[in-house]
């Protein structure tokens, strides 16, 4: 089997699905993509499987060659993508043959890209997941980012598919210097006074360097806690906004651990998630309070336009 | 009639609290909520993590609404008192204790001022419940250990700690089911894989079980690392 061979693995270049998802009570972090919606759309536009395995670029991306022909489409991050040279656009199905170079270069806006091949990509599961926790060594690769030399597999490549010039959807806009992230209040959100709650919706906070994977960090004005922000561990969820000892808000994110022993004043929607995920450093967040029922309402929404897209494409198949 | 409070949880998920304190009693009812609502089999519940005192029950919003879900759950804690699991599993896990094994025993033995003898004594002979599952994947969060043996974490965690190495943090203990960085001391090494995805069931145990420890040679060690390394090793699993 040939499929891609990795020239250079980038900044973090891992394999990602939707997650792992079914065994957090064990104590498996979720993992998988960071921008859950530029997932999709690139195996939607493939007529892929929703949650075949995507390459998930961190920053700078890799450069791979094709071993043998097959279609890709780039989502998420605008990276100055070549193919053989020639500027390559992102969310829309591209061909290339065998030899061609894909070689990604550094994000422009935006932090994270999805490279998506048709068919998808051979790689062995872990508790029902391809995801890639690089923290426990799992999933993936060997648990591991992407080196140069390493050989990935397609599973069912094709040298075209049918209606290509109709596979492609405007891609989102990652630029601008502030964007709002909305959140629901709850968990232990009483364990912080109403001056730090109304602090943490009204004041900017800067996305720091440190933030990865795992979680978010935030600089900014410190949300007050009325007594100690200590808690007896519970469940963490996606987006969960934890407060440390010195009140800069910490957001959980795809590499989380499960349980956390720190007070979380309520949690991002998971609509803007994948929005959040392409925050680089420096971004500047502001957080707005919306209800619990409007947060679904736009998952529900956005679910709506993701199986309108798919049905749109696989009409053709 | 179970009290519980339900926390919104972000839009996919609640949390449901049985008490703000670190208690058997409180773990038991844990583990009971868990077993309803596995048996419920609640349309649009994805999965549920039960942790110390509370259990988040993670779920679809597209399949059902937190008002409906927060009922249902509402519901299930009210029959609880019925349906009360009475089982304990105690899972005896073998432990070698020898100085190869424990590289921070002496460190353990200088601050507590106990012989190793006592402190092998002390570790080994108690069951210990499993509060949650979290940090690792089977990393469980032992409940029990004697005060006795209490001593701080490493003042510069490892950046390697081997799978299966038994350790003591402060007032816990446990067992690294991967390799990983730590600040646990280090007393001993069990050949035993608390993950294998190999097995049918990859993480050994669950919350709500108990664990003993079960001193042995370095010789046994040496003996059970095999069946262990290989996937075959059944360690002694009682039910009471």
């Amino acid at each position: 089997m040939s499929g891609i061979r990795i020239r250079n693995g980038g900044a973090l270049t891992t394999i990602q699905d939707r997650g792992r998802y079914g065994a957090m009570a064990m104590g498996f972090g979720p993992s998988g993509v960071m921008d859950y919606k530029a997932f999709r759309k690139a195996n939607a536009l493939l007529g892929n499987k929703e949650n075949e395995a995507v390459l998930e670029a961190t920053l700078l991306g890799p450069e791979l060659e094709f071993l043998e022909d097959n279609c890709f489409v780039l989502t998420g991050a605008d990276m100055d993508a070549t193919l053989n040279g020639e500027p390559v656009p992102r969310y829309q199905a591209v061909s290339a043959a065998k030899g061609s170079i894909l070689k990604l270069g550094f994000a422009v806006y935006g932090v994270r890209a999805y490279i998506a091949f048709a068919g998808g990509l051979e790689v062995p599961k872990v508790m029902g997941s391809v995801s890639t926790s690089r923290k426990y060594g799992l999933g993936g690769l060997e648990g591991r980012a992407l080196i140069p030399g390493d050989q990935l597999p397609f599973q069912c490549p094709k040298k075209k598919l049918r209606h290509m010039e109709r596979r492609k959807i405007t891609p989102p806009d990652f630029s601008g210097k502030e964007w709002e992230i909305r959140v629901i209040l709850g968990l232990q959100g009483e364990y912080f006074t109403k001056e730090g709650i109304e602090t943490f919706f009204s004041t900017p906070y800067t996305v720091r360097s440190e933030s990865d994977r795992m979680g978010y960090r935030l600089d900014g004005e410190p949300v007050a806690c009325k007594e100690t922000v200590d808690i007896i561990s519970d469940g963490t969820v996606g987006g969960a906004i934890q407060i440390p000892a010195d009140g800069k808000p910490i957001i959980l994110m795809a590499d989380r651990q499960t349980t956390g022993g720190y007070a979380k004043l309520g949690a991002v929607i998971t609509a803007d998630l994948s929005l959040l995920a392409q925050a680089a450093p420096g971004k500047r967040i502001y957080f707005r309070q919306v209800s619990v029922e409007e947060a679904q309402r736009l998952l529900i929404e956005e679910n709506n336009r993701y199986k309108r897209l798919e049905r749109r494409i696989n009409r053709w198949l | 009639m179970e009290q519980i409070s339900i926390l919104v949880a972000g839009d996919s998920a609640v949390t449901v609290e049985f008490g703000n304190c670190i208690s058997p009693e409180i773990n038991r009812r844990v583990t009971g909520f868990c077993e309803s609502l596995k048996a419920s089999r609640i349309k649009g519940v994805v999965e549920w993590v039960p942790t110390f005192r509370s259990v988040t029950v993670f779920y679809d919003p597209v399949k059902i609404s937190m008002g409906k879900l927060s009922e249902r759950l509402q519901g299930l804690a009210g029959k609880m008192n019925v349906i009360r699991t009475g089982r304990k599993r105690v899972f005896y896990i073998p432990v070698c204790y020898e100085e190869e094994y424990g590289p921070d025993m002496c460190h353990v033995m200088e601050h507590t001022g106990l012989s190793r003898q006592t402190i092998i004594d002390l570790h080994s002979g108690r069951d210990y419940l499993i509060y949650m599952l979290g940090f690792l994947p089977g990393f469980a969060y032992l409940g029990g250990m004697d005060e006795r043996l209490r001593t701080p974490r490493l003042a510069s965690p490892k950046t390697r700690i081997e799978a299966g190495s038994v350790g003591i943090g402060d007032l816990q203990t446990g067992i690294y089911p991967l390799s990983s960085p730590g600040g646990w001391q280090l007393i001993g090494r069990t050949p035993v894989r608390p993950f294998d995805e190999r097995r049918q069931k990859p993480i050994l145990y669950d919350a709500g079980d108990y664990i003993r420890f079960v001193p042995i040679s370095g010789r046994e060690y040496r003996e059970i690392e095999i069946p262990c390394n290989a996937g075959n090793y059944q360690c002694r699993i009682e039910e009471i």
